[in-house]
């Protein structure tokens, strides 16, 4: 139940767009077609997915305060949660290069359609954000920050594939002329935000 | 030379603006804005960050390897803005509670990795560390209006003085919310464009 609860919540209330502009750059470049945006919102869920987690046992065994104390008494004091950026990033772009390559050799299909998108990937702030939230929240378990990944990836695939569609259909409304492309989907995020703000009064 | 250096540090402020031309570094940008206080340390620590991982990559151009220069751009990133997380933890542990993750997000913000790739790697220290700066200034400039507008009419104050709560103004509290940032970097947008018209969208 617990698990339910925070699934739905990294989905509809902590939305990674709504919420917290993560991945905005990427959001709105390449939300200008539903297809494309589809390919890339499917790779965002995969790469959080897999990443997450990673860094979950990453945090939990290396970086905490105290978190070396199985290598020995005398690394109990030992805190490295300053070096977390950097391996955090690096455990990232590791990740994406293995993903690309393991998709290329074995799944030649979904590499053609996600091709592209991967290596752009390992610079979203999403992925990285993602890594961030779960160090500061300290989830309690590794199942705990694995449906999180999962939910904030899904809610980040419904915020691009929503944004694509309406684009899609605005090509053919009369904009100002100065509000056209980026300008105008600025403030459609904008309204769409505060529609997913309903959600926020829900409570699991 | 004089004249290219000057275009190099308006043309990021004005004509070829980070944030509302490139579309670039908006992720960490925007949760931000709610307090100009908080908008000034972020755009500031962005400004030191572009500013030197572009002198360092710069300086290290012709050593780089083509094929990992990503992976050492994004080491540089990461060590200057571990420096910047440092230092703000020991010397403003309130704001940097506030701004929480998006300190760290500064190594995945748009603007410094695309100005090493784009300028530091193809030019001299000097003129880099002016672009990285140049950049990291037009997007602290619009950081710092869309932070203006929502502290005084989100709360009513302005670096925390009441201002417009001593005239009876009644706070709008959607002002403080995530999605009117959006909103307003689409109305600067729109301004920009409407003075600037080469720039429009076709």
């Amino acid at each position: 139940m617990e698990y339910l609860s925070l699934f739905v919540k990294s989905i509809f209330v902590d939305n990674m767009i709504f919420a917290y502009f993560l991945g905005m750059c990427s959001y709105l470049a390449v939300s200008k077609n539903v297809k494309t945006a589809n390919g890339l919102g499917i790779a965002v869920i995969f790469v959080l997915l897999i990443t997450l987690p990673v860094n979950y046992l990453l945090n939990k065994f290396v970086l905490q305060p105290g978190a070396l104390s199985w290598l020995g008494e005398s690394f109990a004091n030992v805190d490295l949660s300053f070096l977390s950026f950097i391996l955090f990033i690096a455990v990232i772009a590791a990740i994406v290069q293995v993903v690309e390559m393991v998709v290329e050799k074995f799944l030649p299909s979904l590499y053609s359609s996600l091709g592209i998108f991967l290596p752009l990937i390992a610079v979203n702030c999403a992925i990285l954000g993602g890594s961030l939230f779960m160090q500061q929240r300290d989830f309690a378990g590794f199942g705990e920050a694995t449906v999180y990944a999962l939910g904030s990836g899904i809610g980040w695939y419904l915020a691009i594939v929503t944004l694509a569609a309406i684009r899609e259909k605005m090509a053919y409304s009369n904009v100002p002329s100065a509000l056209k492309g980026t300008g105008i989907a600025f403030i459609t995020v904008g309204l769409m935000g505060i529609a997913f703000m309903a959600f926020m009064g829900i409570s699991l | 030379m004089a004249q290219k250096l000057k275009e190099t540090i308006l043309n990021p402020i004005l004509k070829g603006n980070p944030i509302t031309v490139l579309i670039l570094g908006v992720c960490s940008s925007l949760a931000v804005t709610v307090e100009l206080k908080g908008a000034c340390v972020m755009a500031l620590s962005v400004i030191i960050v572009t500013g030197v991982s572009s002198l360092i990559c710069s300086l290290l151009r012709k050593t780089i390897p083509n094929r990992a220069r990503i992976i050492i751009q994004l080491v540089v990133v990461a060590m200057m803005v571990i420096l910047v997380d440092q230092v703000l933890k020991a010397f403003a542990y309130a704001i940097d509670k506030q701004l929480s993750v998006y300190i760290g997000l500064i190594i995945t913000n748009c603007i410094v990795m695309g100005r090493i790739e784009a300028f530091a790697l193809g030019n001299k220290p000097w003129p880099s560390l002016l672009d990285g700066v140049a950049n990291g200034v037009g997007y602290g400039l619009i950081l710092v209006i869309v932070a203006f507008f929502r502290e005084l009419l989100g709360s009513g104050t302005l670096f925390g003085f009441p201002v417009l709560s001593s005239l009876g103004y009644v706070n709008n509290g959607l002002m403080i919310l995530p999605p009117m940032a959006l909103i307003l970097i689409g109305c600067i947008i729109w301004v920009h464009r409407s003075i600037d018209k080469s720039l429009q969208e076709k």
